[in-house]
């Protein structure tokens, strides 16, 4: 049954919050294992973020943390969980500040941390390190703390695949150890899923490659209950073409809102006016209508050669583009890219996931034993992410997460699961014998990122998402047919399967929620059902029994009101 | 539109054991895209049994593409496609795994002999 380990809490991913997640239970006293499928530390999203985080430390101009929450229920479209909500903004000040210990090196003017403004900010609040450099030096500043423990054992390219169950009671989990082939099994008394969002689900987005939503399917499989599944943030303006490597996709955003970025279609038009707004040369076109506008002018076949629109700065004067740029202009020159020449094209992509694990106020989801840290954590952000609020959660719901988990660990006695683990591992047994004559699960996954663009993307109608759910159960019911390669050394095609049948899982999760909710609120878009309805003022809690995907309505959860800020 | 153009890719394959076996592929590219890319393509289109780390894709962040290309250590996401052959070889100075993947992982966060 390969190898047998023991820890008092099991932490899955090692992103930004599942290294918060091990400091924390490690300095609560635990025994950690931090595990992830790729390295530890260097995959997730964390890492790849070069924009800000955003908390209420007042260091630009006086604030207070209400005023953030504020500002998070109000872009939430009134299915924020306000708890969770209150714990994200009210800690975040000190988390910023325990980075800032550790030498993370937040970017200062004069005697003060500078805090830039972000769309949906009452003020200046969100924090970063210079240049386009926060998520890596976050990234580098976790590492370094997780090192100084020795009570965390991290094992990197170790892919987890089952929680394992006994009593109803999450007791630890089984995975694949990729290099050798071999399985290995995990006892935890606690456990944290930290394995972030889906986003890697769509055929555009700027993830990881591994952000496809394993912790959910996991935690659904296991009798975790989801939340808000239908909510897949999309951000209108990211990087297409030309090949850009090394540059976060969304960076254009800022460089349009500050300079006023011309979107034109094939033709060299301005379009965005066509859908209901009008660009006088200053971005004003929101979110939503400009992933409208680019979707339908693609559609209508005026898109730019890579299927997208183009984005424009050639009429900004030299030395403004320089000035705006600052050094990213001479990275852009090194791939290429000369703006004052030439237009780049852009297309809405799968950037945030404000859905996940349903968990109360320590974090803990309804499945005894087990918790939940960072993007993998549904409710916080309701219907909409606030801008700068993906980091803040990853540290401050990390180290949560790991605390909770560590006490929860102190009160239980270490499980014995070789018996309760067979079930689990017969499942990846069975996968790596499979010589099926099916797709391979790598082509299979593009084919699944396509359709999720196509039909469970930005805009969703009736016919896309009954369309999507019947070629994801066709899918699912070809998943044994399926070969996955010869018994070999770092078998990925092996890896694949077990990707896909998580993402077949939650995609069915997505599509399902979606087709319900019958309205258009935030990062949901139904063409069919445009506009919001007060009626669908709930959450949408999702749970697995046998093969039948449960749907239910939860009441959003509110801060009573003598605490609701003002 | 930019050009296309082809590279066709030398690629070992195999594991430690044995004389280098290698194999081409052929990949229509467009300016700017990366060994990386050709390499993802070649696992979903030509070779899902084809042996590449990598996470970040695009960022340059996980470092976990470093092989050796054109003799030459490098990162896979970050050297762009060229027209005509191309060598491309797992680190010499690292334990083989199997095709492109050496043990590139630091020693303390390894998987234990049992």
């Amino acid at each position: 049954m390969g190898q047998y380990l023991e820890t008092d809490v099991l932490i899955i991913g090692a992103g930004g919050a599942g290294m918060y997640a091990a400091i924390s239970a490690a300095e609560a006293g635990a025994q950690v294992l931090l595990l992830d499928k790729s390295v530890i530390g260097r995959s997730g999203a964390t890492i790849m973020a070069q924009m800000t985080v955003a908390a209420a430390i007042g260091e630009e101009e006086p604030d207070d943390w209400r005023f953030h929450l504020k500002d998070t229920i109000t872009a939430g479209r009134g299915l924020v969980d306000e708890p969770l909500a209150e714990i994200l903004c009210r800690t975040a000040p000190e988390r910023i500040w325990q980075m800032e210990a550790w030498g993370v090196g937040w970017a200062r003017k004069g005697n003060h941390i500078t805090q830039a403004h972000a769309p949906g900010h009452d003020r200046n609040r969100c924090v970063y390190v210079d240049f386009l450099n926060t998520g890596p030096a976050s990234s580098r500043t976790l590492r370094n703390q997780v090192r100084r423990h020795d009570s965390v054992r991290r094992i990197s390219d170790l892919t987890v695949t089952d929680l394992v169950l006994q009593d109803g009671r999450a007791v630890g989990a089984v995975a694949l150890h990729l290099e050798t082939g071999q399985t290995v099994t995990i006892a935890a008394k606690a456990t944290v899923i930290a394995t972030g969002g889906l986003t890697s689900m769509y055929s555009r987005n700027s993830a990881s490659a591994n952000m496809g939503g394993d912790g959910f399917a996991m935690g659904l499989r296991a009798g975790a209950e989801l939340i808000d599944m239908e909510f897949v943030q999309f951000f209108p303006i990211g990087h297409l073409a030309p090949r850009l490597i090394g540059m976060d996709p969304i960076m254009w955003d800022p460089f349009r809102y500050k300079l006023g970025g011309r979107l034109l279609n094939s033709a060299g038009e301005e379009f965005t006016q066509n859908y209901g707004t009008a660009e006088d040369g200053k971005y004003v076109v929101t979110r939503d209508t400009a992933t409208y506008a680019i979707y339908k002018e693609v559609e209508a076949g005026r898109g730019s050669p890579h299927g997208g629109a183009w984005l424009s700065f050639e009429h900004i004067p030299d030395a403004d583009l320089r000035a705006a740029f600052g050094p990213v202009i001479d990275r852009l020159a090194d791939a290429g890219i000369d703006l004052t020449k030439m237009a780049i094209e852009v297309y809405p992509i799968a950037h945030y996931h404000m859905g996940g694990l349903r968990v109360d106020d320590t974090l803990a989801t309804n499945v005894p034993n087990l918790f939940a840290a960072g993007e993998a954590v549904g409710g916080a952000n309701g219907a909409n992410r606030l801008s700068g609020n993906a980091i803040t959660e990853a540290f401050v719901f990390g180290e949560l997460a790991g605390r909770s988990a560590a006490a929860m660990a102190q009160g239980n006695a270490a499980p014995d699961i070789r018996d309760a683990a067979k079930p689990y591992l017969r499942v990846i047994e069975t996968a790596a014998g499979q010589t099926g004559d099916g797709p391979t699960p790598t082509a299979a996954i593009a084919a699944l990122k396509d359709l999720l663009q196509q039909d469970v993307g930005p805009f969703r109608t009736d016919e896309g998402l009954t369309h999507a759910l019947d070629a994801i159960a066709e899918m699912t019911a070809a998943l044994p047919d399926m070969p996955t390669g010869a018994r070999a050394p770092f078998n990925q095609q092996l890896a694949d399967w077990l990707g896909l049948r998580n993402m077949l899982a939650v995609a069915r999760t997505i599509a399902t929620a979606a087709r319900t909710r019958t309205e258009s609120r935030g990062a949901h878009q139904r063409e069919d059902y445009p506009g919001l309805d007060e009626a669908w003022g709930y959450n949408q809690v999702l749970r697995l029994s046998g093969d039948e995907l449960q749907l239910s309505r939860g009441e959003v959860r509110r801060l009573a009101p003598e605490e609701q800020p003002s | 539109m930019s050009e296309r153009h082809s590279a066709d890719l030398k690629i070992r394959r195999g594991g430690p054991e044995g004389p280098a076996q290698f194999e081409h592929f052929e990949f229509e590219f467009e300016d700017g895209q990366s060994v990386l890319d050709a390499l993802r393509w070649i696992r979903g289109n030509r070779d899902a049994s084809l042996a590449v780390r990598y996470s970040c894709i695009n960022a340059n962040a996980c470092k976990e593409c470093v092989m050796r290309i054109d003799g030459r250590t490098g990162y896979a996401c970050t050297t762009p496609l060229r027209a005509g052959e191309m060598l491309i070889e797992p680190l010499p100075n690292k334990r083989l795994i199997r095709d492109l993947v050496t043990d590139t992982l630091p020693p303390d966060e390894r998987l234990a002999e049992p």
